[in-house]
Formats: C-alpha cells, structure tokens, sequence
C-alpha cells in the first residue's frame, strides 16, 4: 500500500504557498493547523494560569494591584482582571487548546487513516470548521479590550457565564463579544461533529466494520456525537443570554418572570458532556499506545467501545450534579449522586482494561507509554476525587472550592493534555516525518508529572480548608500550600520550555523518520504508510481481513 | 413524506445537522417545560393555584412562617404583618404584607415567590396572592396586600410529608418598568 500511495507523492504542493494553508482541503493540513492553533492558544491559556499562580503565591496582592509591572511596562490593573484571567483561562483551554488539538488536530490526522478513507467526507466544511476556530479566537480576546463591569474591561464571570452576573453584572459589550465568539466556536465544532460522523459512518474501508474499527476512532465518534447533541443547548442558552442583555427579554430574570438557576441547568446539560468531550479522544489515543508498547491487542476491546457509548450517555443525565447547592429537593439529588457514581463504572472498565492491557505484556516505556502511564494514574486520582464530590452532601461543604478546582485540573489539565501529549509523540513522527529527541521529550515529561503533581495535589488541602475558587486573595491560613502550588507551576513551565526544545531540535537536526517506528505492536493502519504519509493516500482502498 | 438527498454523504450530514437542530429546539422548549416541571412537581418551592377553598379540614395543625425580601435598590419597604399563622391542615388562612413605596415616584413591582420545604410546596395552595398581578405604588403610598391559602388535605396521606409541621413562604419583589405585561405566574 505505502508503495502504491508514493507514486502519488509528487502532487503534494509546497510548504510555503499560503493557499495550500489557507485554502485548505486536506486532512492533514488542516490537522496540522488545528494542533499548531491548539499550540498557540496552549501558550496563550497556560501563561495565564502563570498570572493566576503568581497572584496567589503569596496572600495580599501581587500581580493584579495596579501597580506591579510586568516587563517593566504594563500592570495589569485591578481585582476584576484576575477574574477576566481565570474566565479566560478557562475558555481558552477549553475550546481553543484541549477541543482544537484532540478533535481537530488527532481527529482530523488520524480519523482518516485508521479507517483507511482518503480524506474526510466534506474537505471543505473542514477547512471551513478550522478558518472559524480563530475568528471566534479572535472575538474572545478582543474582549479583553473593550468595557464588562463597571470601570474595568473584559468579562470575569467565570467560563460558566451564570446571569445575573454575565447579564446585569457585565453591562459592557465585552460579554456580547464573548457570546458572539462561543457561537462561532459552536458552529466550528458543530460542523466538524457532522463531518467526523458522515465519515466515520460512510467511508471505511472494505471490510471494516463498526466493531473492528479502531477505539480511537470510537472515541471520536462518541465524543463528535456528544458534540452535536449538547453544543445547540449552549447554543441556545447563549442566544437566551444575549437577548436578555440586550433584547429585553427575560429568559433568566426574575422581575420578568425568568429564572436564573434554568441557565445553569441548560449550560451544565451542555457543560458536563463537554468534559467528556475534552476526555474521550484521550481514552483513544491512550488505549492505542498501551496496546502498541505492551506489544498485545488491548484487552477487552468490545468492553472498551462500549464503555465510552456508556460515558457518553450517561454524561447526558447527570448535569445537576454541578448545582447542588442551588436548592433542589433531596429526592433529585440523590437522584444525581446515584447516577453520577453510576459513571464510576465504565469509567472503571477502561481503567481496568488498560492495566490488563499491560499485565504480561512486553512493555516498553518508550516516550509515549510514559505520558500514557502518567494519564492513567493522574486520570484515577481525578476520577477518585470525582465520585467524593459526586456526594451531594460532601459537595455542600466543597462547592466551588480548591477541591473542585484540584479535581477538575487532575481530569483535565493533567489527564486530557497527558492524553494529548501521549498523541503528540506517539504521531510525532508520522505527522511531521521526523523523529524528535526521546531523551529531552523524557524529561519534559518528568517535569510535567512532577510540576503538575505539586500545583493540583496541595490544591485538594486547601479546598478541605475551605480556600474558595475564583478570589484573588486568600487567608493567611492558606499561604503555605498556595506557595507550594506555585512553585508547581514553575517547574511545568520549564517542561514546557523543553517541549518547545524538542520541536525546535527535531526541525534542527531532521532525521528521517521510519514509517512505522513502533515495530510489531503498533497495528493501525495509519502506520502502514511512509511518515508523513502521501498527500493523497488510499488511492487504492486498504481491505480490511 | 421528506425525500432524503441520494447521495449517502449528504444524507447523513443533514440528518445530523437535523439532530443539531432539534437540541436548538430542544433548549428552547426548556423554557417553557421547565417553567411546567416547577409547577407539576414544586421543583425549588413552586406553590400551587387553587380556584376555591380545600373540601376538607383535618385536625392537623401546621405553621406558616411569612418571609419579605426586595430586590437590591428597589425603593420600597416591605414587611409581613405577622411573623406565622397556625392553621389547620385545609384550613383558609389569611396573611397581609404591607409595602411601602420610599421614593417620590410611583414605582411598580411584581413578586416572586417560594416556599420552604420544598418537598411540601405541591401541597402548598394560594387562593388569592398579590403576587399574580403587578402592583403599583404612588410615592409615600403604602398598601396591604392579602395571602389567602391553604394547605391541601392530600398532604396527610403522603408518608413522606409526615415530618412537615410548619411552612414558610417566601415573597421577593422585583421592580419591572409597568410598561411590560405582567407574567408572574412563571417559574420560581
């Protein structure tokens, strides 16, 4: 097959014509953009969270007092911008990193070739789904700059965006701005979900059938499903937002008859299949690598599809469980405590899974395997936290606080973006056709386990403590453990620093990469091709045994 | 019948783009059934309407404790002429709350109300409320304004409802312009 494909190589057209970028039909590029987007605003999120962990390294004010400056030039104001940071923040890594990187960038790479398609079913809504991502971008962080609340520019309400303080509370068009941009990054993702489905449902290879597709393309198809069913509710919870704040309408106000709590119903029935979305790419990939460097099929291969169908489900009914403490009656909760932990068991399966994946394999811990072993252990701690917030009366006394905040990070921040790093260089060098250090990316790992360790762990004793989520200051109390966590901080970031030197000696020394440097146990299609792959690959489609 | 496109491709991406559309829909009909589910079942303390008294009175007795809040700036005062009423389980009981207006203008409000618990709120009636209509306030005035309810009979034979021995309803006032219709009766 990889024979067949090179002859047809000689289309591929030059790196540096912009229409091959911006025009773009292709898979691949189109790829390539999302996960370089994905790198961009990864930057721009986590440099944030740097604002946010130097503020609260020490009680008082730091950072954001009007006075401190940074490079000598720019202070970053008052309180409010500490809010406009975390709302930021939050946004940002969600649906300008983690979404763009797992969903664009490994699903549009990789979705194709494992189902040995030669390119997704409508390229261009793909280049169309791509080109909208950073102008709803740049919507947000011209947010930054026109007026929310009172004197201060930019929305800090929390990504949440709960009325009255995203309708009455921020009177500036910074929030309509911030509205305007999640609808476009809806739409984005929307149409990408009906693209990944048509896809993955019309254009398998002969012979490949639903259950002998690959579990990353699995978890595709379950996430870009939770996609298209819960992205619309924001959708229309956000039109709601913008028509009370600027329409007159009254969908969440109470002089007029609304209600404020129905937001947080609507945005929680989209919000809670979002996390799944952020981590169910990340389950694929991470089941792949397991496989590949255990040198063994995965275990339970039927458990695991259906396990995510499961997660996907569920994930559906069980968004109250975000608003205990908005006065709902005992029977309701315990209604989502109970269907909460359900989750618990699925998720369980493919924890299991994963471990008897590796009992009695070959393992070998190349750079990959090490990011996929640090998921799944980050990931179990995360989830661990999650089935004791799940208790509704637990919940009572940790609502919105660190607790939440460290369990929360320990799914996403350390299990998503592990995920996401595990993809990076399991596909590293399919994607890009060079090979990268393994000796530097090893170290950005170990960096990142122990950085990342050390900001969220002490996190979960100051939720215990009572230290609330989203204040810029803290008590005394608390002024140990946050020092700590920032300290955290710094050693991630310098794990960062050598992502980047990974990348930048890869371009450097460019050392040809092997079609299939894995060996025996990598078995996905995708490796049946050169890296990169041909332009246009399966010309002639791959027959599935 | 709808004729689905030929091509398989584009079949599948209008049927999902339909499903998209349906979950729009489908958030926007929450408006309207979540405002029903609150009413059917007191979800957050929703009280029922009734058109005339309870048929029966039980020998049960429970307290009503009455509860006043305004809307932050609203420039009225607005307090409950008695703090609780012991009535009998459907028995019709008979509040006022007095509000004043504190300002040099007339201004108008509407309320909304709860009440606590909210397991017990379906049994929770009002025959009359001051709540289900705008009210307007010249400058300086002041102006009673009656509660009638009771509590429906149908709560004795819940088990669940064995442990409610008193209510508290709660009423906070909202400034509107006057201008809009009034639409009080929604959700909580």
């Amino acid at each position: 097959m990889s024979a067949d494909a090179a002859t047809h190589d000689d289309h591929t057209p030059s790196m540096w014509s912009w229409k091959r970028w911006v025009y773009s039909t292709n898979h691949k590029d189109i790829g390539t953009m999302y996960l370089l987007f994905a790198i961009f605003a990864g930057v721009l999120g986590g440099a944030m969270s740097g604002l946010i962990r130097w503020e609260l390294a020490e009680p008082g004010l730091q950072v954001f007092n009007n006075e401190t400056q940074l490079f000598g030039m720019l202070t970053l104001g008052n309180e409010h911008n500490y809010n406009v940071v975390t709302t930021m923040h939050g946004l940002i890594m969600i649906f300008f990193m983690v979404m763009p990187a797992m969903i664009g960038g490994f699903g549009n790479w990789f979705v194709p070739l494992m189902i040995g398609a030669p390119d997704m079913a409508f390229p261009r809504m793909n280049n169309i789904s791509f080109w909208l991502l950073p102008a709803a971008f740049l919507l947000a962080f011209i947010s930054l700059f026109v007026p929310g609340s009172g004197g201060g520019d930019g929305f800090g309400g929390g990504w949440v965006l709960y009325p009255p303080l995203s309708t009455t509370g921020h009177s500036g068009p910074a929030m309509d701005l911030l509205i305007l941009s999640l609808h476009v990054a809806g739409v984005s993702s929307i149409l990408g979900a009906i693209n990944f489905i048509t896809t993955i449902f019309n254009m398998r290879a002969p012979g490949m059938t639903l259950h002998k597709m690959p579990l990353f393309v699995w978890s595709m198809l379950v996430t870009v499903f939770l996609l298209l069913l819960s992205l619309p509710v924001l959708a229309g919870a956000l039109t709601m937002l913008l028509t009370d704040r600027n329409f007159g309408t009254a969908f969440f106000d109470p002089a007029g008859g609304g209600d404020p709590v129905m937001f947080q119903h609507l945005f929680w029935f989209f919000g809670h299949p979002e996390v799944y979305i952020l981590i169910l790419p990340g389950f694929g990939i991470v089941s792949h690598i397991v496989s590949t460097f255990s040198k063994k099929p995965v275990f339970g291969y039927l458990g695991m599809a259906y396990a995510m169908v499961a997660i996907g489900f569920i994930g559906f009914i069980v968004w109250a469980h975000h608003m205990y403490t908005v006065g709902m009656p005992v029977d309701l909760k315990a209604y989502f405590v109970a269907a909460t932990m359900v989750i618990a068991v699925p998720t369980g399966i493919k924890i299991f899974s994963w471990i008897a994946t590796m009992w009695g394999g070959s393992i070998e811990f190349r750079t990959p395997m090490l990011w996929a072993v640090g998921f799944i252990f980050l990931f179990t701690v995360g989830g661990v936290t999650g089935v004791v917030l799940a208790n509704a009366g637990v919940d009572q006394s940790l609502h919105d606080t660190y607790y939440v905040v460290a369990h929360f990070h320990y799914v996403l921040s350390l299990g998503a973006v592990f995920a996401i790093f595990a993809g990076w260089y399991y596909w590293y060098e399919k994607i890009f056709g060079v090979k990268y250090n393994s000796v530097l990316a090893r170290a950005q790992f170990w960096l990142f386990f122990i950085g990342a360790n050390v900001i969220f762990f002490p996190q979960h004793f100051l939720g215990l403590q009572g230290m609330p989520r989203r204040y810029v200051d803290y008590a005394d109390g608390h002024a140990f453990w946050n020092m700590v966590s920032s300290w955290g901080y710094v050693i991630m970031a310098i794990g960062m620093l050598l992502f980047f030197a990974v990348l930048i000696e890869s371009i450097i020394s460019r050392r040809k990469a092997d079609a299939n440097p894995w060996g025996e146990g990598a078995t996905t299609l995708e490796w049946t091709l050169s890296s990169p792959p041909p332009f246009h690959q399966f010309n002639e489609l791959p027959k599935i045994k | 019948m709808i004729r689905l496109p030929q091509d398989k491709n584009t079949r599948v991406a209008v049927m999902a783009a339909f499903g998209a559309v349906t979950m729009v829909g489908a958030a926007f009909a929450a408006v309207p059934l979540y405002d029903l589910f609150c009413r059917v079942t007191g979800y957050g303390g929703t009280t029922q309407v009734a058109v005339g008294e309870a048929g029966e009175i039980l020998d049960r007795q429970v307290t009503v404790y009455f509860d006043a809040n305004t809307e932050r700036d609203m420039p009225w005062s607005f307090e409950p002429l008695q703090r609780s009423l012991t009535v009998q389980v459907g028995e019709s009981g008979l509040a006022y709350y007095r509000a004043t207006n504190t300002s040099d203008q007339p201004v108008t409000g509407v309320a909304s109300y709860n009440v606590a618990p909210y397991k017990a709120a379906p049994y929770f009636s009002k025959i009359q409320c001051f709540c289900f209509t705008e009210q307007t306030l010249a400058p300086g005035e002041s102006m009673d304004m009656p509660v009638l309810f009771f509590v429906d009979p149908l709560m004795d034979g819940e088990r669940r409802m064995d442990d409610v021995t008193s209510f508290t309803l709660s009423y906070t006032f909202f400034e509107t312009d006057g201008a809009a219709s009034s639409s009080s009766d929604a959700a909580p």
